[in-house]
């Protein structure tokens, strides 16, 4: 029965084909964002500045007071939940160096990266799929400016700085709820809590957290950009996209840190 | 008539669908051609090509003699700022003032000082009627205006070869027919080479030198308006006169077709 083969293969290819071109696609768009932001400055098209600092104060300022109330809470609930633990084996002084090792390298990180999915990844998508629709876009082709460069680049610097900075931002309010909590609720006297930190935290510990926050803005602002550019309909679709590039930013936000924690907890 | 722009066996497909069926159409320099045809004839699609948005399945578009269809990205950019398009939203960039937006590809494209290009962007909305726009925002001007402001953008670098994508769509006959008296006044003034494509017969004779008609992304007619005027074709009376298409359908073929047989 050729049929049933061809039905077959059929069935194969219209599943693969269109996987392929979205890879094609998305390859592109990294390629093209790479090149603009890194290599295009070197051969003397400057990147827009003034676009790159609005988008500091849009991604990185503007998230400081849901970052600083999110922060504060889960270190509260992550001292709580360690205390409950701790104080059966009597070791409640360890609630600092819990606090202290997972906010710095796990908890900081991620939590301000899925806040800025939330917020910038899907202003992103947003903007430039209603731009895209609106054929923003294609006048920026047709004015000879690239639409990578011009819209892209300044948001990625942008989360490339805002992320890292926001991370260690949301490590001292972490610490700080940890603390609160500890030296009133639990009982821990502030001296001791904070001298228990500072000989828990390690640099790398810092460091390694910064590493996976510099890389989740990479991914966020990719996954926005792509989306945004992939909208060809109006309004519903720019929706759709937007949704799209939170779930996938977040997604692979976590994948990306499933990479680093293992790469760091061998080669650290 | 030298020709600004030479289109030969241009074909071209969206998908499976061949929208463009192996054209030939040229635009005589200095003048304004208007590209007329119903809805889904394809003449978007054709001035997408020529203002290199879309790469064509086969065959050559010479602008000014040069083949754009196989350019790399970095020659077609500077054939680009050769050119201006008037998009059909005029898609000015939301985020910027009016000024802003003109000063984009003068910005880009020039190393002038900040004061020299106010200087240009002033000229531009002047020659458009909106001087005194400067400061405002796309969002607080009317359809019009907003069409102004995006042919102010496109005449920005001072362009040989101007686009306009269905200019008049939107905007109430007075406000059309003062777009088309700038559109006039371009080519009478400038000599720009000037491309329109539309469906709006009344600007059509307001405006073109030359017509090229599609239909069904074939080329119907090319010429001048009066060989339009004094075409026998079918498709362009129909066209001219606003004959609806009639469909007519035998009982059986009626019934075939609603049973969706």
């Amino acid at each position: 029965m050729p049929s049933r083969v061809e039905a077959f293969f059929g069935f194969i290819g219209r599943r693969v084909i269109p996987v392929r071109r979205d890879i094609h696609y998305a390859s592109k768009i990294i390629n093209d964002t790479f090149y603009w932001t890194f290599v295009s400055p070197v051969k003397g098209k400057p990147v827009r500045v003034r676009a790159a600092v609005s988008e500091i104060v849009k991604a990185g300022y503007n998230a400081v007071p849901i970052v600083a109330v999110i922060s504060l809470f889960v270190g509260i609930i992550l001292a709580l939940q360690a205390a409950y633990q701790l104080k059966r084996v009597g070791a409640l002084i360890y609630v600092a160096n819990l606090v202290g090792v997972s906010i710095t390298r796990e908890l900081g990180p991620i939590l301000t990266a899925i806040i800025v999915a939330g917020r910038s990844g899907s202003a992103f998508a947003a903007e430039i799929g209603s731009m895209k629709s609106a054929e923003e876009v294609d006048a920026l082709v047709t004015m000879g400016i690239n639409p990578v460069r011009f819209l892209v680049t300044p948001k990625l610097l942008a989360l490339m700085l805002m992320l890292p900075a926001l991370t260690v931002f949301s490590d001292m309010i972490g610490i700080f709820g940890g603390f609160l909590l500890s030296t009133t609720v639990i009982g821990i006297h502030p001296y001791n809590y904070f001298q228990q930190s500072v000989n828990a935290l390690l640099v790398k510990d810092v460091v390694t957290g910064l590493v996976k926050a510099w890389a989740f803005g990479i991914v966020i602002t990719i996954v926005g950009a792509y989306q945004g550019f992939k909208v060809e309909g109006g309004a519903e679709e720019v929706g759709r996209r937007t949704t799209a590039s939170v779930v996938a930013s977040i997604f692979l936000v976590i994948v990306f840190d499933l990479f680093f924690t293992t790469l760091f907890y061998y080669f650290t | 008539m030298e020709n600004a722009i030479e289109v030969t066996g241009l074909q071209t497909h969206y998908g499976e669908r061949e929208i463009l069926k192996s054209i030939n159409v040229s635009v005589p320099r200095g003048k304004t051609s208007v590209i007329l045809g119903g809805s889904g004839c394809g003449k978007s699609t054709l001035l997408k090509h020529l203002i290199g948005l879309l790469r064509p399945t086969r065959g050559k578009i010479s602008i000014n003699g040069r083949d754009i269809a196989v350019m790399e990205e970095e020659e077609l950019n500077e054939v680009r700022k050769k050119m201006g398009v008037l998009f059909q939203g005029a898609a000015l960039l939301n985020s910027m003032t009016v000024a802003e937006n003109v000063a984009l590809p003068i910005r880009e494209h020039t190393g002038l000082n900040e004061s020299t290009i106010m200087i240009m962007v002033r000229m531009k909305l002047d020659l458009v009627g909106l001087s005194g726009f400067e400061k405002f925002y796309p969002s607080q001007l009317s359809g019009g205006m907003k069409k102004r402001a995006g042919l102010a953008r496109a005449l920005a670098l001072d362009p040989e070869l101007l686009f306009f994508d269905e200019p008049s769509a939107g905007l109430d006959p007075v406000t059309a027919a003062g777009l088309d008296d700038l559109i006039l006044k371009l080519r009478n003034v400038f000599g720009i080479t000037i491309v329109v494509v539309t469906h709006e017969l009344p600007s059509v004779f307001t405006i073109a030198d030359y017509v090229i008609m599609l239909d069904a992304g074939e080329v119907i007619f090319s010429g001048v308006l009066d060989e339009l005027r004094r075409s026998e074709n079918e498709r362009i009376r129909m066209f001219l006169e606003r004959k609806p298409e009639m469909k007519t359908y035998s009982p059986d073929d009626y019934f075939r077709f609603i049973v969706g047989d």
